[in-house]
């Protein structure tokens, strides 16, 4: 426990390169715009943690990344998102995007398909053919989301008839089955006993060694565990982004954001 | 301070509760008599058939299995079905042959890839489609399509298994787009976008999730294109050339079992013989129609096992 989850984890070094650059996005569904032009940047290899209350903005910012925003009707998306330095409104083919950034979603949305077919789907659309790899990436990927032991006896069962939080876990292992760079969870906990969200946890502290994470929760807390960098949003804009260290001390930038991480918000 | 007197809990009236059984009842009535009308329907079709099935002189083999079918011989009177049955089965085949793809196709058209504005208009077509009887399809069997036939292939009649597929396919078409975009849209959207947000493009969606998720309504809707297909009597009638006869190539001329009730009933001198072996071939069609739907279920129920 002395070093353990409590402690923030070192910062990124500040020259680390930018692998997502958010430049003055705005959102709007129909009239309503509920992203006011937010700029900032994704860090290679850090944690971002997103915080905020409901209606914030967050798990819309999260669907402009992979330009999943799209299958919302009415929604309009200005200003730009780079990922790699590549505009996403640019890019040739977005289905490539899409699995370079693996998306969990927080109300987990298990496929008809059996429990093996959910983690094989993204690798087989993307032309994985090979059964003992797949066999192999499906348990690798089941194993990460701590899923595996529970349902190592029944891959040809059906994804949907699993519980929700078992679902949930489903989710990860099929967001992480296409070796994304950048993973976003939004949400990932809500339907998962503590215990499993720890397992869960550490094993996001070992994916950022390869890949990118960006984490909206609104378990404070938890970003406080794994964030390197916290943004706070609020009603769509952007109160505070700095280090986890400095948005959970006794002076953050910003008097809301004091607020809102000790529990008396409004 | 003495606690209000708690207000009674609110309960429903006698008669609201009466009434509600007496809509279960109704409600279970109508549902039993699907089984009872189905039953009837055997029965009275069987009860005209059975005295001759009875009969001395009634060979139940050779009703099924003679090519034979010479119900008004002066010397020597032979119901041979096979080659009407065989008649239906080719023709039904052909017509599901064009109508499956063409219309599984239309329907994930509509479904997946056409535009709002698009897809009501088809719609609105497709139902027009659906709506035209069969005489006169047969009528357009007869004048246009044999027509067609004779100038594509050089057949030496127009009427014959090709042109009664064609038709057939027309007529089952609409059914099966239907139904089919129906099963489709029942696919809620959210397991769309979240095939779409894994990389999918939208014809992995189509063949990976989709068809799987909907196949039990696809089935359904085939099926009915089938049941259409089989029990269709005017238009076949008119397209086919009704001679009894195993076709050897899809330009002979065929009779379907519907087709020869159809038009023999009338000839036939109720009570007799022939009257009742007409009979006694529509509960072979009723047979045929429940064979296809039983081995459907069971592929339904191997499929879900499966899955």
């Amino acid at each position: 426990m002395v070093n353990g989850s409590r402690t923030a984890p070192p910062p990124a070094a500040p020259a680390a390169p930018a692998r997502i650059q958010v430049a003055d996005l705005r959102l709007s569904y129909g009239d309503k715009e509920v992203i006011h032009g937010i700029s900032f940047d994704v860090r290679a290899n850090e944690i971002l943690g997103v915080i905020g209350p409901a209606q914030s903005g967050k798990s819309s910012m999260l669907r402009c990344l992979n330009r999943t925003i799209e299958f919302v009707a009415g929604a309009r998306v200005a200003g730009t998102v780079h990922v790699d330095g590549e505009d996403v409104s640019r890019t040739r083919d977005v289905h490539a995007l899409r699995r370079k950034i693996g998306m969990v979603a927080p109300l987990p949305v298990g496929l008809p398909l059996t429990i093996y077919d959910n983690v094989a789907f993204a690798p087989r659309c993307a032309g994985l053919r090979d059964r003992a790899e797949l066999d192999a990436l499906v348990e690798h990927c089941l194993r990460q989301a701590a899923l595996w032991d529970e349902v190592k006896d029944r891959l040809g069962s059906l994804g949907t008839a699993l519980s929700g939080g078992q679902q949930q876990r489903l989710t990860i292992a099929r967001a992480l089955s296409h070796r994304p760079e950048v993973l976003c969870l939004d949400e990932f906990s809500i339907a998962i006993d503590p215990v499993t969200t720890m397992r869960i946890e550490d094993v996001l502290k070992e994916l950022r060694r390869e890949i990118t994470i960006i984490l909206v929760t609104n378990l404070t807390q938890q970003a406080r565990r794994l964030a390197d960098r916290t943004m706070f949003m609020l009603n769509g804009r952007i109160v505070e982004l700095d280090r986890t260290d400095v948005v959970f001390s006794e002076q953050p930038g910003s008097r809301q954001t004091w607020d809102y991480v000790n529990g008396n918000f409004g | 301070m003495t606690a209000p007197a708690p207000a009674p809990r609110p309960q429903r009236s006698r008669l609201e509760r009466l009434g509600e059984s007496l809509l279960e009842g109704l409600i279970r009535l109508s549902g039993v008599s699907a089984i009872v009308f189905v039953l009837a329907i055997f029965f009275f079709v069987f009860r005209e058939a059975a005295p001759v099935v009875f009969s001395r002189n009634f060979d139940l083999w050779k009703f099924l299995f003679s090519i034979e079918w010479y119900p008004t011989s002066a010397s020597n009177v032979r119901y041979g079905t096979f080659a009407l049955t065989v008649g239906s089965f080719a023709v039904t085949a052909l017509a599901m042959a064009i109508a499956v793809p063409f219309g599984l196709g239309a329907a994930i058209y509509l479904s997946e890839f056409c535009g709002r504005r698009l897809r009501e208009t088809l719609k609105i077509v497709i139902e027009l489609l659906s709506a035209i009887p069969s005489v006169v399809w047969g009528f357009i069997a007869l004048t246009v399509t044999s027509k067609l036939v004779v100038d594509a292939t050089g057949a030496a009649v127009g009427v014959n298994v090709l042109n009664g597929g064609v038709v057939l396919a027309l007529m089952s078409v609409p059914i099966i787009v239907s139904i089919g975009e129906d099963a489709l849209k029942a696919v809620p959207d959210s397991y769309r976008e979240a095939a779409l947000a894994l990389g999918a493009t939208r014809w992995q969606v189509v063949y990976r999730v989709l068809l799987p998720a909907a196949r039990n309504g696809l089935l359904a809707a085939v099926l009915l294109g089938v049941g259409r297909a089989v029990g269709e009597t005017m238009a076949v009638l008119m397209a086919t050339g009704h001679a009894v006869h195993i076709p050897g190539s899809l330009l002979d001329s065929v009779r379907t079992l519907t087709a020869n009730i159809a038009a023999e009933l009338g000839e036939a001198p109720v009570g007799s013989d022939h009257y009742r072996v007409l009979f006694l071939t529509g509960v072979l069609l009723f047979c045929i129609t429940f064979a296809v739907n039983i081995v459907a279920d069971l592929a339904i129920r191997g499929v879900r096992r499966r899955g």
